[in-house]
């Protein structure tokens, strides 16, 4: 099944972003398909970036909330990463903070928490020789 | 604000039908161009256009579609604005008090969409009766 989001997988973690100009369809098919990728494929973790949403209103908003309920219920650790500024002001003016939603500034940052560091070049090559 | 020298002459107002779920996000760019047309800065633009995006989605859920307006404003010194005036021949509120508290919801949304959305413009106005639909007017200055 391919969504019209595609989600990567890394190992154990599932990295996917939400475009800009999302539909409430293809919210609700996106949820639809990483809560059957978290399910089929026993992944540890989760990490959804944000980056490219202008905005934020309720319905996303409670997507994003339910979506990472259900991954946790399926035990996956869900981060929701890259908020863009002018949306975390207007999402908490209209008083949703996403209650329970684990957040990241970045994917970068989710990534590290769930295990993945990106280590200097040096201790790479170090490591390997 | 300055709503006693408040003209609305300063682009031509738009009409934009709501009536299927792509309207949703045609709404939204609209808004967003009027907000940059009128010289909101980035976290102006994302309250007005996420205030669009709830009374939008409102009047479509709600509401079986309607029509949203938008005008441009001009008030005092030249500052600029814009109006949205959202309306819908829906059922109507019954009790507009229970409507703008904030964890009440009828539909798929969170309970957010009056009470959130007033905090998110400078001025907000609802007029709706149970049988006539309902029509919600938001201004927000530059």
């Amino acid at each position: 099944m391919t969504g019209p989001v595609p989600i990567l997988r890394l190992g154990d973690i599932l990295l996917t972003g939400l475009l800009n100009d999302l539909d409430d369809k293809t919210a609700l098919e996106f949820t639809g398909e990483l809560v059957d990728r978290i399910s089929a494929e026993g992944s540890r973790g989760v990490v959804i970036d944000i980056s490219r949403l202008e905005i934020i209103d309720s319905f996303v908003a409670r997507v994003l909330m339910e979506l990472a309920g259900t991954g946790k219920l399926l035990g996956a650790r869900m981060i929701v990463a890259g908020m863009r500024p002018a949306v975390a002001i207007t999402l908490s003016e209209l008083g949703l903070q996403l209650s329970g939603v684990e957040t990241a500034l970045n994917a970068e940052r989710a990534m590290a928490r769930l295990g993945w560091e990106q280590r200097p070049r040096r201790a790479e090559a170090h490591a390997a020789g | 604000m300055p709503q006693g020298e408040t003209t609305t002459g300063a682009a031509p107002e738009e009409r934009h039908a709501i009536t299927d779920e792509r309207d949703l996000l045609r709404s939204r760019h609209a808004v967003r161009a009027a907000a940059v047309a009128a010289g909101f800065d980035l976290v102006g633009q994302t309250k007005l256009v996420t205030a669009a995006s709830e009374l939008v989605r409102n009047a479509y859920i709600h509401g079986g579609g309607g029509v949203l307006r938008i005008v441009p404003l001009t008030g005092a010194g030249g500052r600029r604005g814009v109006r949205l005036v959202v309306s819908d021949h829906g059922p109507g509120i019954p009790d507009v008090d229970t409507a703008l508290s904030d964890g009440y919801s009828t539909g798929a949304g969170l309970g957010h969409g009056l009470g959130g959305t007033r905090r998110l413009v400078d001025s907000f106005a609802i007029d709706t009766e149970p049988g006539r639909g309902t029509t919600i007017v938001v201004e927000r200055w530059a």
